[in-house]
């Protein structure tokens, strides 16, 4: 008999993300069709009772937390003994997280600690006959596979976006805390702050419909012979500031940088998408100036509708890659597009 | 005040991105068509903390960086031949599988084996460095579990910057959701950073640092130590490519005016 912990994580608000409810979705799908099978949810963080009633009308049938200013961080060592303390108290056989950033550095960890297993980046969890199995991706989201194991606890990072949300309403949770003892050895590292661009200035909008990805053709000589950096670096902008799209990129346009060419200075690494760059999930792509090579369209799989701008039409976009090619020049079909949006905005 | 280092980057082989992969089944499991043939590269975020690891060993007198990869020893004999080109180090190589089907946690035991077993270890000058995920197995895993076995717990993913501060204390730059970086600051060493990009350009290939290297990298090739990944209770029930072709309509004679009013629509839509 299996033994489910969602295990969540407050916010700085002290709410719950979208991605824990994403978790706890999953989980209880997993409850439901694991017959008696136990759900519990687990919370760490500075102040939680908020958070868990957000979720209290879940099939959870036990809270579990620990709280306190030291959790308020988002530390390995501390979130370790947090998730280890609960996992404990809870005596768990699968744990379901969010991947989120804080929980994809800690929890592969905690699953060496308990002499687990930890598969990470789960986009699908599923049981049959008392089996459980999941799949997740593989060679960077080039092949998917499904996967089964017998050592538990098994612990499973859910993607963010890669589920529903569970919809589970507000109501009062009675969560039992679980004391936990800091030793200073946990305590060496501090978290000083969020180092993030101006509001104005923040380009990856994770939520955006639409993702906007820029290759290098934006730095390249155009039909005059010349390089028209200001120009394309004012089309990509006012479309951002338009359209409200989340901006990514090829490698090869934020590695000019490197190379000591003239750059797009509101690009960085975080914007690259691909195999070496991120795999963001957006119901609209549209990609400019982009060969569609394969290293970089790997990073589109959970991108829904596919368009691209480009001026040769045999390039990797039209290999299947997107669902409509545009053999044009993006510098003008970007300055039309953004006079519409601003006409459109008018009225 | 300026500590020297002993800073293990841990990084394995991994397909030329520009391959194209397909899975097939083999009797321990699945496996990619071809393997052995595959043209091999540096795993890229690996390659990121090498570069990150070299440059602070320069800059750090006294540091020294060693490379653990586990994969076939005759691919990674191939892939050295580049990799040694570009910065210093010593191999510790493994030999055995770098398929992305291999187990994380059997492979975190051999790596934090490996790097246990380095003369002279020094947890105190200890930094692990690697990539924060393979373009394998890309489970983002593995560092996590090394880190764990090593017994250290100041750690640190999707590393893109690394500060030795004047008293000794490490200030680190994580990537976390939103295109933001969480900054944390490390007391001191041990601690175990799995690097995304970070800052540094891929370091021109140097003869000169390449023959030095080479002289450790073919007697660690020589003694790899075979690697067993059993992937003891793991099963997988299928391996596919995504059915990922679409139909691509080749919009080719329409004016700057037409498709720009056809995007908006569909933005809009």
């Amino acid at each position: 008999m299996e033994t489910i912990l969602v295990l969540a994580h407050t916010e700085n608000d002290g709410s719950l993300a979208k991605s824990a409810r994403e978790a706890l979705h999953a989980a209880a799908a997993l409850h439901k069709s694991l017959a008696g099978s136990k759900l519990i949810v687990g919370v760490i963080g500075e102040n939680i009772q908020s958070a868990a009633n957000s979720i209290a009308a879940s099939p959870a049938t036990k809270y579990f937390g620990v709280t306190g200013a030291e959790f308020s961080q988002s530390r390995y060592a501390t979130d370790a003994v947090a998730a280890e303390a609960i996992f404990k108290a809870a005596q768990a056989t699968i744990i379901v997280a969010p991947a989120t950033s804080r929980w994809a550095r800690v929890l592969p960890g905690v699953a060496q600690r308990l002499g687990g297993r930890a598969d990470t980046h789960v986009t699908g969890v599923a049981a049959a006959d008392g089996k459980i199995s999941v799949s997740r991706w593989y060679y960077r989201q080039r092949m998917e596979g499904a996967l089964t194991r017998t050592q538990r606890p098994w612990i499973l990072g859910i993607d963010p976006g890669s589920q529903t949300t569970c919809n589970c309403g507000p109501g009062t949770a009675v969560i039992e805390m679980v004391p936990v003892n800091l030793t200073d050895a946990s305590k060496r590292t501090t978290v000083v702050g969020i180092r993030e661009p101006k509001a104005d200035a923040q380009t990856i909008r994770p939520d955006a419909q639409l993702l906007f990805v820029t290759g290098a053709g934006w730095t390249k000589k155009q039909a005059d012979g010349q390089t028209h950096l200001p120009e394309a670096e004012k089309l990509i902008l006012d479309f951002l500031k338009k359209s409200r799209a989340s901006l990514g990129s090829s490698k090869s346009l934020v590695d000019i940088g490197g190379e000591g060419q003239a750059v797009l200075p509101f690009l960085s690494h975080l914007n690259q998408i691909g195999q070496t760059g991120a795999t963001p999930r957006h119901a609209k792509g549209l990609s400019t100036c982009c060969h569609g090579e394969e290293p970089h369209t790997v990073g589109w799989r959970f991108i829904g509708e596919r368009r691209a701008i480009n001026l040769d039409p045999n390039c990797g976009w039209a290999r299947g890659k997107a669902d409509v090619l545009y053999v044009a020049d993006a510098f003008k079909i970007m300055a039309k597009v953004n006079e519409l949006l601003a006409g459109a905005g008018k009225t | 005040m300026s500590t020297a280092y002993q800073i293990v980057v841990c990084g394995s082989i991994v397909p030329d991105p520009l391959q194209t992969l397909e899975p097939v089944a083999s009797p321990t499991g699945p496996a990619l068509k071809n393997e052995m043939m595959l043209p091999a590269v540096l795993d890229p975020w690996a390659g990121h903390a090498l570069y990150e690891a070299a440059n602070l060993a320069k800059n750090q007198p006294g540091s020294k960086v060693w490379l653990v990869s586990l994969g076939p020893k005759a691919k990674l004999q191939q892939v050295m031949m580049t990799v040694a080109q570009k910065v210093p180090f010593e191999l510790v190589a493994l030999d055995g599988s770098a398929s992305g089907f291999t187990d994380a946690t059997e492979t975190a035991a051999a790596l934090a084996d490996a790097i246990a077993a380095i003369p002279g270890l020094d947890k105190s000058k200890l930094l692990v460095f690697g990539g924060w995920e393979s373009a394998s197995r890309g489970a983002g895993a593995t560092m996590q579990m090394v880190g764990e076995r090593l017994g250290i717990v100041d750690q640190f993913q999707g590393v893109d910057q690394l500060t030795v501060n004047a008293d000794g204390s490490l200030e680190i730059l994580e990537r976390i959701e939103g295109g933001k970086h969480q900054v944390s600051k490390c007391a001191s060493a041990p601690a175990l950073l799995g690097w995304a990009t970070g800052n540094l350009p891929e370091p021109k290939n140097n003869p000169q640092v390449g023959m030095v290297n080479m002289r450790t990298v073919m007697p660690a090739l020589q003694k790899a130590k075979p690697t067993k990944l059993a992937g003891e209770g793991l099963s997988f029930a299928s391996v596919a490519l995504p059915k990922q072709l679409r139909e691509t309509q080749i919009v080719k004679d329409k004016s700057p005016d037409d498709i720009a009013k056809d995007i908006v629509e569909w933005i809009k839509k």
